[in-house]
């Protein structure tokens, strides 16, 4: 069988390649090892109750009708309506610390307010930080790496001022440990701060089959329970791929896999590049209670030290600090059950050791340290756990297939999405877009650069 | 093919990319870009959609030549022929 593009993974990157491949009469086929889409953020049904694998907020909020925004960019280029995603936008999230708040919300207002409060001797230099971020071009592919901290320690004085704003955006966006690439923290900074979280009705289930429906309306051909097993490559060219049953051959390969992982698959490259493997995985918690909880925040960023420490938690996980997210606490939601997420660091090569009873031992460890976290940020509750569920770095590699369970995989990105060999290309995650919309946009880009623009005549 | 047939085939593509803009009021001899959100990922669907509605081809060191409305009908015209 001849493709003019063969898309490995139906993740978000995935899927979204698909669909500009075929919208514009390309032979696309999207093949994807699992039995269902979505990869990082795919769903799953315990005791018929669904939840999400990932999704705690859709980064990029807009309101209807903005424009110029990565979202509204998502829009256009797959032909999604507004309308579709049926989004409810957060009430507000907060980062909060020992020694004080800061509340943020989809109106960039709030934070400063509660900057020129909490920070009032660096309110004046917050600004100009904003106004920086403001007139950065972080889209421009040839900016060379800055780290972040060393910015805002010229810009702010506050030492705490700046682990709180860097916080939320490490834990939301970053591959590398302890700090971030500059231009990196101004994507967060403008996906979290200035447009803020949002939660599509029915969550990521949502998202997902908008984006089967278009990919298959379009025609492109999608095939589950399909795992590659070799990028076939001839003369430095890539020339197809192989799956556990046959060959496939196509002019374009673009792999949404992970860059280690992708060098794994191919020899010729592996004879070539090494790219590393990333550090950042972590432990989800999910539990559900008999009514909402009283806490009003969306997301509460918590860490209970004065510095934020982002990192590989040094024993299997770090109850330092803490995503903790309330998926009812969006606008218009109704009142129901009560449902709260806790992400924490974790270790990898730690929790692959365990043996089945001490991994089931340390799972329960991990549920009690949340439990604890819960009951701490919700003194008053009295609410009855109906069902908890905890998935771990070792279940994030058995259903993605990503080394060390990465989430936001390696430290060695590629840009522009090449790799030494001709024709292959990585996309999503390891093309350095992160997140949701991220990986969505990195799918439209690298298929529009290397699928539609370059191949005129294909 | 006249040349007001050329533009409103132009216009009826930068509708269905950009269904939020509003094509009624522009100015032909303005950049496209200025009256209108859009971007480098919205020029090339303008592309693509020529490509795949009407089988015309525009390499890409030509792109330029979609600036505006006028420049469109002059650069696409002669490929209508
Ligand atoms: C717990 C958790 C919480 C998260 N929360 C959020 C959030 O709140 N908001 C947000 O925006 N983002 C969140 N994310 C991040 C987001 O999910 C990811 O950034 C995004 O989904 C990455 O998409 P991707 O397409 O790059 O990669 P992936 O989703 O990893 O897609 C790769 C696909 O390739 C498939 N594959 C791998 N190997 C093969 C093979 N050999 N053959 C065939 N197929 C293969 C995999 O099965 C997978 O489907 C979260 C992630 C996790 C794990």
């Amino acid at each position: 069988m001849n493709y003019d593009a063969i898309v490995i993974g139906a993740g978000m990157s995935g899927l979204a390649a698909g669909i500009r491949l075929a919208m514009f009469d390309k032979k696309v086929v999207v093949l994807e090892k699992h039995s269902i889409p979505g990869g990082l953020n795919s769903y799953y049904q315990r005791k018929n109750r669904q939840f999400d694998v990932g999704l705690h907020a859709l980064t990029n909020f807009i309101k209807k009708g903005e424009k110029g925004k990565p979202f509204s960019k998502l829009l256009k280029q797959l032909r999604l309506s507004y309308d579709d995603f049926k989004l409810h936008p957060q009430t507000f999230s907060k980062i909060q610390f020992p020694e004080t708040t800061l509340k943020f919300s989809n109106e960039f207002e709030l934070l400063e307010t509660e900057v020129r409060e909490k920070f009032p001797q660096d309110f004046e230099n917050f600004l100009r930080l904003v106004e920086k971020v403001k007139d950065f071009n972080e889209l421009s592919l040839d900016i060379g790496y800055s780290s972040s901290r060393e910015v805002l320690k010229k810009n702010l004085n506050d030492e705490l001022l700046i682990e709180m704003i860097l916080c939320p955006l490490l834990i939301y966006g970053s591959a590398w440990e302890e700090d971030m690439d500059f231009a990196q923290f101004v994507i967060m900074f403008k996906s979290l701060y200035f447009e803020g979280f949002s939660r599509p009705e029915g969550g990521v289930r949502t998202i997902l089959s908008l984006l089967m429906k278009k990919f298959e309306d379009a025609g492109g051909e999608i095939r589950f329970r399909t795992p590659v097993q070799e990028i076939l490559v001839e003369n430095n060219e890539v020339v197809g791929i192989r799956t556990d049953k046959e060959e496939l051959r196509a002019k374009i390969v673009l792999s949404s896999m992970g860059y280690p992982e992708t060098v794994k698959a191919t020899p010729a490259l592996a004879e070539k590049i090494s790219p590393r493997s990333g550090h950042m995985t972590f432990l989800e918690s999910i539990f559900v209670f008999d009514k909402k909880l009283p806490e009003q925040s969306t997301i509460t960023f918590y860490n209970n030290a004065s510095t934020y420490s982002y990192r590989r938690a040094q024993n299997f996980f770090d109850p330092t600090s803490a995503v903790v997210c309330y998926p009812d606490n969006y606008e218009g939601i109704q009142e129901g059950e009560g449902t709260v997420r806790i992400t924490y660091m974790a270790n990898y090569p730690q929790w692959k050791e365990l043996s089945r009873e001490a991994y089931l031992g340390m799972k329960t460890k991990v549920g009690e340290s949340a439990l604890d976290l819960i009951k701490k940020l919700n003194p008053t509750f009295n609410g009855e756990l109906l069902f908890q569920d905890i998935f771990s770095p070792t279940t994030i590699e058995k259903y993605t297939w990503h080394q060390n369970g990465t989430v936001y995989g390696s430290t060695d990105k590629t840009r522009d999405g090449k790799t030494p060999v001709k024709n292959l290309f990585i996309i999503g995650t390891d093309q350095g877009f992160l997140g949701i919309v991220g990986s969505i946009l990195s799918g439209i880009s690298m298929a529009n650069l290397h699928g539609l623009m370059q191949s005129g005549d294909a | 093919m006249t040349a007001k047939n050329v533009r409103q085939i132009v216009l009826d593509i930068i509708a269905d990319i950009a269904p939020d803009e509003s094509v009624d009021s522009i100015d032909d001899s303005k950049s496209l870009r200025e009256q209108l959100d859009l971007d480098s990922m919205d020029f090339l669907d303008i592309v693509m959609e020529l490509r795949k509605r009407h089988k015309v081809e525009v390499p890409q060191e030509d792109y330029p030549k979609l600036a505006t409305l006028e420049s469109c009908v002059a650069y696409l015209s002669p490929k209508f022929a």
